[in-house]
This record gives C-alpha cells, sequence and structure tokens, in this order.
C-alpha cells in the first residue's frame, strides 16, 4: 500500500485523485503528488532502509506507488565516489560523484522509468510510450521487454546511433520524428489525446515518473551517512531532475530521517546550443524563452522545457546559480573526467563536469563546500562526439624497435611524478 | 479565415468532447479569443489575468509554436491548423 493522498495543481492547487493525470485540467499547471508524511514518518526508518533492495525501492514509501514486485532491473543505489583528482583539477576540496551512469540502460531515466511503469501497470496501461532524447527511449523500451508491455517510443531522427541501436534492439515500436525533440514532444502531447489507453510516461503519467529522481537525493544523503551535501550540480533538460533532487532532500527532513534542515545550494549546468534556462538566470527573468537547439549534447537539447521555470526557481531559492558551455568545453569536460575519475560520461556528463569547472572558477562553488556532480548517462551512449578527438596514441609494426622509437611511456610516468 | 483548432482532452469537456473546431480570425489571438466566444470558459483556462497566454499553454500554427512568431499577434490564413498543447516535461 503506498502513502499516496492524492494530486495537487502545482500553480492552482486545485486537487485530484491519484489517476493517469499530468496536467490541471483548469490551468494546464503540472500536478505533484502528494504523500501522507506522517504515515511515511513512522513507517519509514534508516534501519528499514538498509534493510531493504540495493535499489531505488529501498526508498518505496516515498515513491507515487508500492508494489512488491516493481517493474525493475536493478536500478539504483548507484556509486557515489569521492572525487579527490578532479578536485584537485577544479581547486575542489570535497568533490563526489554520483555515477548513474551504472544503471541498468546506462543512464539515471531507468529510475524515472521504473517508477512510471510500475504506477502505469497499476493503473492498467498495457502500452508503454514516450517522446525522448535517447536516454529515456532506452529505458522504456527495456522496462517495457521485461513486464511484457507493447512499447512505443519517439524520438528526433537524428539521434546518436548508439542510442537508437541501445532502443531498437528491445524489439518495440521506435519511431524517429524528422525535427526537434520539442517537435516529438508536442506530437506525443497531442497523441496522448487520442490514444488514452497508452502509458506515454513523460506526458500522462509524468506527475510519477518525475517523483523517481528524487531517488537521486535520497541516496546521496544516505551514502554521504544520513547528511546532506552543501552543493549539488544537477544538468538540466526539462528542469524536472533538478526541481526533484531539490525536492528529495526536503522530504528526507521532514521525515525525519535527516537530522539537520539541509540547505542543498542547487547549480544548473546547460549547453550554450541549448540553455534556456541557464539564459534567463543570467537575464534575472521569469519567463523562459523558447529556444533552438544546437548542441552536442542531444539528451539535453530542449528549447522549450516544462518544468525550466521551477528549475530557474529552485536554484535561485537555494542560492546557487547556472553556467552554460559550448560544445568544445563539453568534449573537454568528459575527457577531463575520464582522465582524472575513469568514469566515462555522455555529453551530458560533459555539460556538467565543463558547467563544475566554470562555477569553480567563478568562485560560486566553493573550494570548502562539500559538492556532489550528477554523471547521468554513459560515454558509449554518444561515442560520435568523439570522433576524431581520442584514438590511438600511437599505431606502430608489431616490432620491439618500432615500439622503442614511437612509444615514451617513462615519459609519461615522470610528467606524473 | 478559417482555421481549425485542436483542442486537448483536459479542455474537451468545454466543447461536449469535440477535438476540432472551425473558427474565424485574422490572428492567433482573435481565433483563440473567437473559441472562448464559442465556449465560455476556455478564455479562463487559456489566458492570465492580464490577457497572456498561461506559462503552461502551448499554442502552435501549424506546427511551429507561436512564440517563435509573433506570439498571440501571429496572424492567420485561411485553412491551417491551430494546436493548444499542455506543456510536457521529457528527456
Amino acid at each position: 500500500m503506498d502513502y499516496v493522498t492524492g494530486l495537487r495543481c502545482r500553480e492552482c492547487a486545485r486537487t485530484y485523485p491519484a489517476e493517469a493525470l499530468h496536467v490541471c485540467d483548469f490551468c494546464f499547471g503540472p500536478l505533484e503528488v502528494d504523500y501522507d508524511y506522517e504515515r511515511v514518518t513512522a513507517d519509514l526508518t534508516r534501519e528499514r532502509i538498509a534493510a531493504g533492495p540495493q535499489t531505488i525501492w529501498r526508498y518505496a514509501p516515498l515513491l507515487p506507488v508500492d508494489d512488491p514486485a516493481p517493474i525493475d532491473l536493478g536500478t539504483g543505489f548507484t556509486p557515489l565516489v569521492r572525487a579527490e583528482r578532479l578536485g584537485a583539477e577544479l581547486g575542489l576540496h570535497d568533490l563526489w560523484l554520483k555515477n548513474d551512469t551504472a544503471n541498468p540502460t546506462g543512464s539515471f531515466k531507468d529510475r524515472v522509468v521504473s517508477v512510471a511503469l510500475t504506477k502505469a501497470r497499476q493503473l492498467g496501461f498495457k502500452v508503454a510510450a514516450c517522446a525522448s532524447t535517447g536516454n529515456l527511449a532506452n529505458s522504456v523500451a527495456a522496462h517495457a521487454a521485461r513486464a511484457g508491455m507493447v512499447s512505443v517510443v519517439f524520438i528526433p531522427s537524428d539521434l546518436e546511433t548508439a542510442k537508437i541501436v541501445t532502443t531498437a534492439v528491445y524489439g518495440g515500436h521506435v519511431v524517429a520524428v524528422d525535427g526537434t525533440y520539442d517537435d516529438v514532444n508536442r506530437l506525443c502531447a497531442e497523441l496522448t489525446s487520442e490514444h488514452p489507453s497508452w502509458a506515454f510516461v513523460n506526458v500522462n503519467i509524468r506527475t510519477y515518473y518525475a517523483e523517481g529522481s528524487k531517488t537521486l537525493a535520497f541516496e546521496v544523503a544516505e551514502q554521504l551517512g544520513w547528511q546532506a551535501p552543501d552543493h549539488v550540480i544537477v544538468p538540466v533538460a526539462s528542469g524536472s531532475q533538478l526541481t526533484k533532487i531539490r525536492k528529495g532532500f526536503g522530504e528526507l527532513y521532514r521525515v525525519g530521517l535527516l537530522d539537520e534542515e539541509p540547505h542543498v545550494r542547487v547549480s544548473g549546468a546547460q549547453a550554450a546550443g541549448c540553455a534556456p534556462v541557464a539564459d534567463a538566470f543570467a537575464a534575472g527573468a521569469d519567463a523562459i524563452r523558447p529556444v533552438k537547439p544546437s548542441t552536442i549534447a542531444k539528451s539535453l537539447a530542449i528549447g522549450n522545457p516544462a518544468d525550466g521555470w521551477y528549475a530557474l526557481d529552485a536554484v535561485r531559492r537555494s542560492g546557487g546559480a547556472f553556467a552554460s558551455v559550448t560544445d568544445d568545453e563539453i568534449i573537454d569536460g568528459i575527457r577531463l573526467l575520464a582522465r582524472t575519475e575513469g568514469i566515462f560520461a555522455e555529453t551530458a556528463g560533459g555539460v556538467t563536469i565543463a558547467s563544475l569547472a566554470k562555477l569553480a572558477a567563478q568562485g560560486v562553488v566553493r573550494p570548502e563546500e562539500k559538492v556532489v556532480a550528477y554523471i547521468t548517462g554513459h560515454g558509449l551512449k554518444t561515442v560520435e562526439a568523439l570522433a576524431g578527438v581520442v584514438g590511438p596514441t600511437a599505431t606502430i609494426a608489431p616490432t620491439l624497435q618500432a615500439f622503442d622509437a614511437t612509444v615514451d611511456v617513462d615519459a609519461t610516468l615522470d610528467r606524473r611524478a | 479565415m478559417s482555421v481549425t483548432i485542436r483542442i486537448p482532452t483536459q479542455l474537451r469537456s468545454l466543447t461536449g468532447g469535440v477535438g476540432e473546431i472551425a473558427l474565424e480570425g485574422d490572428t492567433v489571438g482573435h481565433v483563440l479569443r473567437a473559441l472562448d466566444g464559442a465556449h465560455p470558459g476556455m478564455g479562463e483556462r487559456l489566458f492570465d489575468g492580464d490577457g497572456s497566454l498561461r506559462r503552461f499553454v502551448n499554442v502552435f500554427l501549424a506546427d511551429e509554436d507561436v512564440r517563435f512568431l509573433q506570439g498571440l499577434d501571429t496572424p492567420v490564413s485561411d485553412g491551417q491548423t491551430i494546436s493548444v498543447v499542455p506543456a510536457v516535461a521529457g528527456g
């Protein structure tokens, strides 16, 4: 039995039952899940969590669906690693990385999809659908296969080859749309009206789906010994993930799992080629102007971010900031992370690391803060971005002479010393 | 100009369940006001107190977001389609 009491509009506060509703019928504002926090406080202890599965489902009372056998590929409880080498490069003394590349389909999207499809199945849906920039398509196709549901995923036709292959292999419908993600999204919003029996995870199931991102905060706090960090850096596409991470830290305090009220500064990372929220922050504006994306960070290429306003508000209220970075800086960020910490991130991770570097250089991220950067997708999904950038450091004939004449490992060792 | 407006599920309670409506107008704003005239109550759902589109209401003319055009002042041509779509998150 779950702890949900209903849904509530974030804009006008009208309330709704916990059904497949995603926007307020009156003002189109997004709906938010309401919980019985008193019951959660009574039932959810650190001991109960520690005895739970090594997945997001250890926090089930703070998720919008409680199912003894959720649709799960083993998502969550990904490594939180101390990043001393990267920290030294950036002048940060207490830097941590939440490595969500370790999820079953290689991105944080498994968190939201596991929650969304478990709820969708409970509501009686048999078709799983989504509009996606790639990672979500991967995850929906995989979880639908696992659950025996039919999947229909919609993607922009110019997506990276790896993301298409790693979606199509699961055997569902993969519809490539000639247009941007925002075109795909608009099409899916209209299709939702025409196919109400389909669970579009990020449209009509979005209210439940988005809650899955709170586990990114829950895990970090638990892995730090039940304390919140001082500052988090989160990549921003729709803005939902950033908003939910902040909500997650707040909820842990509300239900008594954190002893001290968290004051987590939340900063957002965007690609300069698609930075509608970062631009609004820089301009001090309240309205977010949609843009036409042009960036290698395709998983973040949402020009009309539905939760952008909430992400902007969360960053401002928390005392954080936004940074936006160029495609070259994104590549440098991917390489810096790989070289210093052995983690290969997709382009979105390059955006996060490059933005972190920029904010650290500006003094926005302070040297003594306990900082967590969220690395949300695996580099193998976007290897095209590195084509011609990295490759063999030498190509030689299969002889000792050729090796000795070409490669000097000792010189590399000396440079490290 | 006669144009077709596509109505999302959330607003079909005001149109008796109808998903497409033909209306007259010279601009997107005129057509949406005509929609309010034909189906009272539509206006307060689409517009906020100062007459601009609510934050989570997206309007597309021939599949292009009107915020990339001239907003509510965007002129319409005979036979075009306007879609009213709630904002949705993604990724």
